[in-house]
């Protein structure tokens, strides 16, 4: 019975229905040590879905699906630092307004462009020689498309990034203590907006890795609340990219779960089995809430003396 | 010359309060602009896309009724957002509240049936609160007790009350009629009894759906506001929202009145979930999409309260408006062919552009409670440490 529901491709499934979360939360994480709460995430992964989507439709090129998703992304994380930053808006309402707008602008435009459900060929499976072949690891780690792979060499990256470099230094200073951030001369401004700006990227690309690799279709609020869980996922590795991997994970086991137990055919209701990685969400973020990496400085706009 | 201070009434109704009215007008109008420039990228004339929206929303008896249909939800949720807020706790869980509240409500009401007349009714608006209340308020326990983000916590809590509506309307409380066969989950239908009477005014109205849910709401939204300004239940909830660090030192249970906060907010949201099985359906039914039974009335809420002035009473045109706004959507779909997410895309940029315009009136405002609760802070920090020695 459990040999029939816990298979590799549980497993598999779960690395790559990781992968969106990986892209997006990994952003957020680098925004939020920055000290900016982006709640529109999953706005921005709408939109980033949804440019990639299209691109693609009319091109036929993949390439440029991964440019348009992250010029768009881009553009959102600008705007976001606009009004976070500069116009040091409330930072929780500013994201919801975000989100509304991704969500009724991409399906706007999807209506419009495309009208009807289409399908593109997606990103492929990437074939490694021998890797790919091993028995049930190849299977779950080594045939995957190329944004897998990316997702994950981000979190060591990101690490890197965060704890080594002198940008990374900064990021830590502005989103702990700003003042004596500014008052070393860092600019606090500069710094957010880098962290927005490259969260926006990352979270046009989580939208791609839906719409143009994972299941190659864009539709009404394809994300169905990714971004959001996203959010949760920073909260609950503790601000700490491998931290966010292992929720994402997580997560995404629980997922991929759900829906063998659904093939499988077990008796549980499936609204059940849909419910449970949202609670189990909600109880990592009880248990998750005090790390001390948590930015003292996260959703405070920076006023200068 | 002495001023002999009058009694203010309308305290609510002053020069502070109209300098409020700045961001919403300038969020108003940068809306405006933009939508107009998207119709024109879309190929759309906007002055005649904007009189279709307003032909759709208002044009006769019933599309004023429609549009003040889709307000009364939209108001519910709106007043609970605008409680929450001035707690101090963003709300983000007005889908998964109005689904309690429509679960708490058809429940009660089923159980019921006809054995207490019109008393149903009360009481299933009653169970609606209640069960809203109890829901929000997790999410005001898991924030006061286990400093869990509210914002986070109200999200998951939506997706779990879709699940468990779809699942209750699929088994437990699926329409026995439906003989199994069910490609709208959805309940038995209630009795007679338990459905809001229609609203007419005289002639006017009637043979619309317009029932008596509005004029439950603005009763309500009159009660919230006396409730905030003139009682101290409300003043300690607003105090929270100012300054925790202040309200703590005044002595205010600080973690209870967020509960608080979020239990009334969330009550009022589960009070939206009720009228519409009560007023609208007289069921409760899906089509097992997410917003498949609160039609996004509890994200436009939130667009509402802001727009409002996160004033109970401002909830009311607010509401209004954003109930034209979809109802005349439609029309705007049918006439010139843009596709009515567009005010999805409008809503969002009209909160961005009220949180973004706050500025202008928020540094004033900030600098004079600032200075304020700094006094109050030196004082009670001199107490505290007198009391210490």
């Amino acid at each position: 019975m459990i040999g029939n529901i816990i298979t590799a491709s549980v497993f598999a499934s779960m690395i790559r229905l990781a992968t969106p979360y990986l892209f997006a939360a990994l952003g957020e994480t680098l925004g939020q040590r920055s000290g900016v709460l982006n709640l529109g995430l999953d706005g921005m992964m709408l939109m980033g879905a949804f440019f990639a989507f299209y691109a693609v439709f009319i091109t036929g090129s993949l390439i440029l699906g991964l440019i348009a998703a992250i010029i768009v992304g881009g553009l959102m994380g600008l705007a976001m630092a606009f009004i976070s930053v500069t116009l040091k808006a409330e930072q929780g309402i500013s994201g919801i307004g975000i989100f509304l707008f991704g969500l009724g602008m991409s399906e706007l435009l999807f209506q419009q462009w495309i009208g009807t459900p289409t399908t593109v060929s997606g990103i492929p499976d990437v074939y490694i020689p021998i890797l790919s072949d091993i028995p049930v690891i190849g299977h779950i780690f080594f045939n995957h498309n190329i944004l897998v792979y990316v997702a994950f060499a981000l979190v060591p990256i990101m690490t890197l990034v965060l704890n080594k470099t002198n940008f990374g230094l900064m990021v830590r200073a502005v989103g702990q203590n700003p003042e004596a951030a500014d008052a070393m001369g860092v600019s606090v401004t500069k710094v957010r907006y880098t962290t927005l700006i490259i969260g926006g990227i990352l979270a046009g690309l989580a939208g791609a890795s839906l719409s143009i690799a994972q299941i190659n279709v864009f539709q009404q609020n394809l994300t169905a609340g990714q971004g959001f869980i996203a959010v949760a996922l920073v909260y609950f590795g503790g601000w700490k990219p491998r931290g966010v991997m292992l929720g994402a994970l997580l997560f995404s086991f629980v997922n991929a779960l759900q829906l063998q137990i659904s093939v499988v055919g077990v008796n549980i209701p499936s609204e059940f089995s849909a419910m449970a990685p949202y609670i189990i969400t909600l109880l990592a973020l009880v248990f998750a809430s005090k790390s001390r990496e948590k930015p003292d400085a996260l959703t405070k706009p920076f006023e200068r003396g | 010359m002495s001023i002999r201070k009058r009694p203010n009434i309308f305290r609510g109704i002053n020069v502070e309060r109209l300098l409020d009215l700045i961001p919403i007008l300038i969020a108003l109008f940068a809306a405006f602009i933009v939508a107009s420039f998207l119709l024109i990228a879309l190929d759309a004339n906007p002055i005649t896309a904007f009189s279709a929206m307003f032909e759709g929303a208002f044009g006769s008896q019933n599309a004023t009724a429609e549009t003040l249909v889709k307000a009364t939800p939209i108001l519910f949720v709106a007043i609970g957002i605008t409680i929450a807020f001035r707690g101090g706790v963003i709300n983000i869980g007005g889908e998964g509240q109005m689904i309690a509240g429509a679960l708490g409500a058809i429940t009660v009401t089923l159980m019921i049936g006809e054995s207490l007349n019109w008393l149903v009714i009360p009481l299933a608006l009653f169970a609606g609160f209640i069960a809203g209340g109890i829901y929000g308020g997790i999410a005001g326990f898991l924030k006061a007790y286990f400093d869990v983000n509210e914002i986070l916590s109200t999200i998951m809590l939506n997706q779990i009350a879709v699940q468990l509506m779809n699942f209750l309307l699929n088994g437990p409380l699926l329409d026995p009629e439906s003989g199994g066969f069910n490609n709208i989950p959805k309940t038995a239908r209630i009795s007679e009894v338990a459905q809001l009477p229609r609203l007419a005014i005289f002639d006017f109205f009637s043979r619309t759906r317009l029932h008596y849910g509005l004029i439950i709401a603005i009763i309500i939204a009159i009660i919230i506001y006396v409730l905030l300004w003139r009682t101290t239940i409300g003043y300690r909830i607003r105090a929270v929202g100012l300054n925790q660090r202040a309200s703590r030192y005044a002595g205010i249970n600080v973690e209870r009145q967020i509960v608080l906060s979020m239990f009334l907010a969330g009550g009022m949201a589960g009070l939206a979930g009720a009228v519409q099985v009560l007023g609208l359906n007289y069921r409760l039914q899906t089509d097992g999409s997410p917003a498949g039974f609160t039609a996004n009335a509890g994200f436009n809420g939130i667009v509402a309260a802001l727009f409002g002035g996160l004033n109970p009473l401002g909830a009311i045109p607010a509401s209004t408006f954003f109930g034209a706004l979809l109802v005349g959507a439609q029309k705007m779909q049918r006439e010139v062919g843009v596709p009515a997410s567009m005010i999805t895309a409008i809503n969002g940029l009209i909160v961005v552009f009220v949180v973004s315009s706050q500025i202008f009136i928020l540094r004033r405002t900030r600098r004079r409670v600032g200075e304020a609760i700094g006094q109050m802070d030196d004082n009670h920090t001199e107490k505290l440490k007198e009391g210490e020695n």
